[in-house]
């Protein structure tokens, strides 16, 4: 009943070409910011923000970044993991080495170097293509990994790499209570969301798409190829590598490089499977729903089977599950639950006249 | 009629192309005037795509020279012939068939947007007038080919005859100077034919853009075209005013003769 | 000089062993376009089924564990589960997703490994085991003696039971009326669908195999490392020799498996040293990298312009 476009026209193609056309949504949107942004951080509590609140917001922007490059791009990538740990440990050694260094230019480096090592590895796309290139991703991912271990400079020779990432310090502020990592970290994650959806919806988003699409048309058309790829994995490295630094800086605090493996890197590629490739809200309730489905799995398995099982079962349990739920999903609905919520909205449009 | 055919501005001298031990064009040399439709015919096979796959850069000859607006072309890219204002349509379509009619035909504009990326993460301000301004001329583009209705809808859920006015309409947003179209009136009743041929010859005629065309509709080529180069197993067997390629003998042999 | 010789046949006999796995790669692939990411837990999964009927066999039917019969039947058994895997995965996971970009089929068998290694897991339970084939990893004797150059004996026999397998597979797609059609079918699905070849039925054929390929790796591989849930990275070294060697080609995953092997235990080796070592985990991949920068139709693939 409430869920009408009717009588909203567009006066301008300003208007046309918005985020949110239509007026019920944009004012959907900022009551979620209100509440995602004020509500929450005032009425839940520490274990909510720590173990689900803010590692869904920072794998949310991950899975951003992963779908810059595989979901809009069309390159996929077995790697995003190791982009976080570029992102983590820059922002750890620039913190650490340049004297006064404020933490939101650190993140901005971070981003900016993991970027630099994108394009790097992003190299080869230039030249291979799909199966080819996604292999070749693995090989970023099992070097950086390497590297960061092996050259024990990155980690300011502390055992086996571990860093514990210093203070959040803005203008004098230390972020320091969950509450206000939180909220730092929900500012950062919808700003950098915000970019990226202005990003895939301009001319930048296009060649991208188009790429992905038929490259041989979009070099007709005029993109560049080289331009064009090398952009999304800079892009998409640089929201991974803040990704990363955030994980170190408002999540976990201690970070090792082998904590950025290859299980992260699909656990990001289910993000955006389950949550739609090529959508940038997907990222959003793909991370959610990998970050819920293991405590839901961990909290319902012994309810129902019983604990005599035990852990083991569980695990395995889950990982029964978390493979299921990805071909279930690329089977039934491979846009992922942003495509879901889309026949939602338009079944609510609709409602209660089902025609 | 308003428009005047100027002089060569695609020359192409000697080609020859070859995949591995195939060879799709032999010792090929053709041009292209200013302004003119230039259609290319032959049998399937016969080089004819290949042809406009080399004047617009995705293959590259072995041999030959080709001049552009009278100016030795050294090896070229496809963007680069993009942005020497070449346009493009495919024998089978190649839109972007993730994106809407409307994005597909924005991409068109790409080479005369001069945002920045990091202007468009941002929006507000220039991007976001550029990207009112272009769409004003893809809006122009929309309404001169009549697919106003479709503009929202994804690409893949069209039928064929509107994909191909659609792959037209991106090519037309570029404003090329020089258009190729690869059989854009395959699969079409008569119907969408008339339309397509309408839009062709408006182009034509309104903007002065040069066209190259390949068709197998003889009645259309004969009655549309300008002049016709045709091709046979590579070679050319035949170029000229439509008439006299019509009692051309080797070509009523190798091709009017044949099936069509 | 010794040494080099050393370190390079070692290398080439773990090439034939990734070569090994990188042909379960290529037969799937060849026959349905699908590169299988499970391949890896496939020969974890095939190995663990294989220890854990040796180990329950003789308890149910009353024999002795080391004897034969319980032996082959273990393996009877265990390549009986490949089958059923196989036909499993055809049925659920590739018919409701046949015509899919290849990507998605793709992105279906990793959700396919995490399965496969969860019921395996759940199965047999997730404890190392041992693998006993009987082999001793010792040096043999007369090259030791004659030449001072160590070379396993069990390398030579993994190497040995590779080979003959890449050459029983030969023969079958050589000569057997299902190895034509599965040629058939990589070479034109839609062809070989029209003139009545059963795609359907190919494809749990070659899935079938490639579990019988998996399970012989497994046991080398098990045998030389114990059973364990590392048995699933076999993949992670077969997919440089993938890149290599290409993904259709059975020679290209041979040579290229020689190459990784090789070149990998001498990098590990010479190169290693300078840089701290444990570089094996990247080394193949870089190497498979460089040189498709330099040749991007892979070892023996044909240069490909897309058509338009
Ligand atoms: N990318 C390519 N790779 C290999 N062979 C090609 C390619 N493009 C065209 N050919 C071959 O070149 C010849 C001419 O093809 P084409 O130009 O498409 O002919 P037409 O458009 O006249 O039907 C054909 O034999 C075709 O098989
Ligand atoms: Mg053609």
């Amino acid at each position: 009943m409430f869920y009408r476009e009717a009588g909203q026209f567009k006066a301008s193609y300003a208007e046309d070409s918005q985020i949110f056309p239509i007026r019920q949504d944009k004012i959907g949107f900022w009551v979620l910011m209100l509440v995602f942004g004020v509500a929450v951080p005032l009425l839940t509590n520490e274990y909510w923000l720590k173990a689900i609140l803010i590692p869904v917001l920072i794998f949310s922007l991950a899975a951003i970044g992963l779908n810059i490059l595989t979901g809009y791009a069309g390159q996929l990538s077995l790697g995003s993991a190791a982009f976080m740990a570029v992102g983590a440990f820059a922002a750890y050694n620039f913190i650490l080495r340049v004297e006064g260094m404020p933490f939101l230019v650190a993140l901005v480096l971070a981003g900016g170097t993991a970027a630099a090592v994108g394009i790097l590895f992003g190299l080869p796309s230039l030249r291979i293509k799909g199966f080819y290139l996604a292999v070749a991703t693995l090989a970023a991912q099992f070097f950086i990994v390497w590297a960061l271990v092996k050259f024990p400079w990155f980690s300011n020779y502390s055992s086996s790499g571990v860093v514990t990432a210093q203070e959040v310090t803005i203008l004098g502020y230390t972020f320091s209570s969950p509450e206000a990592k939180y909220v730092l970290t929900f500012l950062i994650v919808a700003f950098m969301a915000l970019l990226a959806k202005n990003l895939v919806r301009s001319s930048t988003g296009r060649a991208w798409m188009a790429v992905r699409d038929m490259d041989v048309a979009a070099q007709v058309i005029g993109f560049r190829l080289m331009r064009t790829k090398l952009l999304a994995f800079a892009v998409s490295s640089f929201y991974c590598g803040v990704a990363g630094a955030l994980y170190a800086y408002t999540y976990i605090g201690t970070v090792e490089p082998e904590g950025f493996n290859l299980d992260l890197s699909f656990k990001i590629l289910f993000m955006i499977i389950i949550g739609g490739v090529g959508s940038i809200m997907g990222s959003f309730l793909g991370a959610a729903f990998i970050v819920l489905l293991p405590i839901f799995l961990d909290n319902v398995v012994p309810l129902v089977f019983g604990d005599a099982l035990g852990a083991g079962f569980v695990s395995n349990f889950q990982l029964i599950v978390f493979g299921g739920l990805i071909i279930f999903f690329l089977i039934v609905e491979p846009h992922g639950l942003a495509r879901l919520w889309q026949i939602a909205k338009e079944k609510l449009r609709l409602w209660p006249f089902p025609h | 009629m308003a428009r005047q055919i100027g002089d060569v501005i695609v020359d192409l001298q000697n080609i020859s192309l070859r995949f591995g031990g195939v060879k799709a064009l032999t010792d090929i040399s053709f041009n292209v005037r200013e302004h003119e439709i230039r259609s290319i015919i032959g049998p399937n096979g016969a080089g004819k795509s290949s042809m406009l796959n080399v004047i617009n850069g995705v293959y590259h000859p072995q041999e030959g020279q080709i001049f552009f607006k009278g100016a030795l072309r050294k090896k070229m890219e496809p963007h680069e012939a993009a942005e020497q204002g070449i346009a493009r349509t495919f024998q089978n379509i190649a839109l972007f068939k993730g994106m809407t009619v409307l994005d597909n035909i924005m991409t068109g504009r790409n080479l005369k947007m001069k945002c920045n990326f990091l202007q468009h993460a941002l929006y507000w301000g220039a991007a976001q007038k550029e990207e009112i301004a272009h769409r004003i001329k893809v809006e122009e583009v929309i309404e001169f080919l009549e697919i106003q209705d479709i503009r929202k809808t994804p690409v893949g859920r069209l039928p064929y005859g509107l994909q191909k006015r659609v792959e037209l309409a991106r090519a037309l947003a570029a404003e090329p100077h020089i258009l190729l179209l690869d059989e854009p009136m395959a699969g079409m009743n008569v119907e969408e034919k008339q339309d397509m041929c309408r839009f062709i010859l408006d182009v034509n005629d309104h903007y002065g853009t040069t066209i190259v065309l390949i068709e197998h509709d003889m009645g259309v080529v004969m009655d549309i075209s300008d002049r016709v180069v045709v091709l046979d197993y590579g070679k050319k067997i035949g170029d000229g005013e439509p008439d006299e390629v019509k009692n051309n003998p080797e070509v009523i042999k190798a091709y009017l003769g044949t099936s069509h | 000089m010794q040494f080099f010789i050393e370190v390079l046949v070692g290398g080439l006999l773990s090439g034939v062993m990734y070569a090994l796995v990188a042909l379960g790669f290529v037969l799937i692939y060849k026959a349905s376009g699908v590169f299988n990411f499970a391949q890896g837990a496939m020969v974890f999964f095939a190995a663990l089924t294989f220890v854990g009927f040796q180990e329950v066999l003789p308890g149910w039917l009353g024999l002795e564990a080391d004897s034969g019969v319980v032996f082959w039947l273990a393996f009877l058994l265990a390549f009986i589960a490949m089958i059923v895997l196989g036909i499993a995965t055809e049925r659920i996971v590739l018919r409701p997703l046949v015509n899919q970009p290849h990507i998605t089929l793709f992105m279906a068998t990793i959700g396919l490994t995490y399965v496969v290694e969860g019921i395996a897991q759940m199965a047999w339970g997730a404890n190392v085991r041992g693998l006993d084939l009987g082999i001793v990893d010792e040096p043999i004797a007369w090259l030791m003696d004659n030449y001072e150059i160590g070379v396993s004996k069990f390398d030579l026999f993994a190497a040995g039971m590779a080979a003959s397998l890449v050459a029983l597979l030969a023969i079958l797609f050589q000569y057997t009326k299902v190895g034509r059609a599965l040629r058939a079918v990589a070479d034109d699905h839609q062809a070989a669908l029209s003139i009545g070849i059963p795609l359907q039925t190919i494809w749990r054929v070659v899935w079938a195999v490639a579990g019988f390929v998996a399970l012989v790796a497994g046991m080398i591989w098990g045998a030389r490392n114990g059973v364990q849930f590392a048995l699933t990275f076999t993949a992670l070294k077969a997919l440089p020799v993938l890149i290599l060697g290409g993904f259709t080609s059975v020679p290209g995953a041979i040579v290229g498996g020689l190459i990784i092997g090789a070149s990998e235990k001498l990098a590990e080796v010479y190169v290693g040293p300078f840089v701290g070592g444990g570089i094996e985990g990247w080394f193949p991949y870089m190497l498979a990298l460089a040189f498709l920068l330099v040749r991007p139709e892979g070892l023996f693939g044909e240069k490909h312009i897309d058509r338009v």
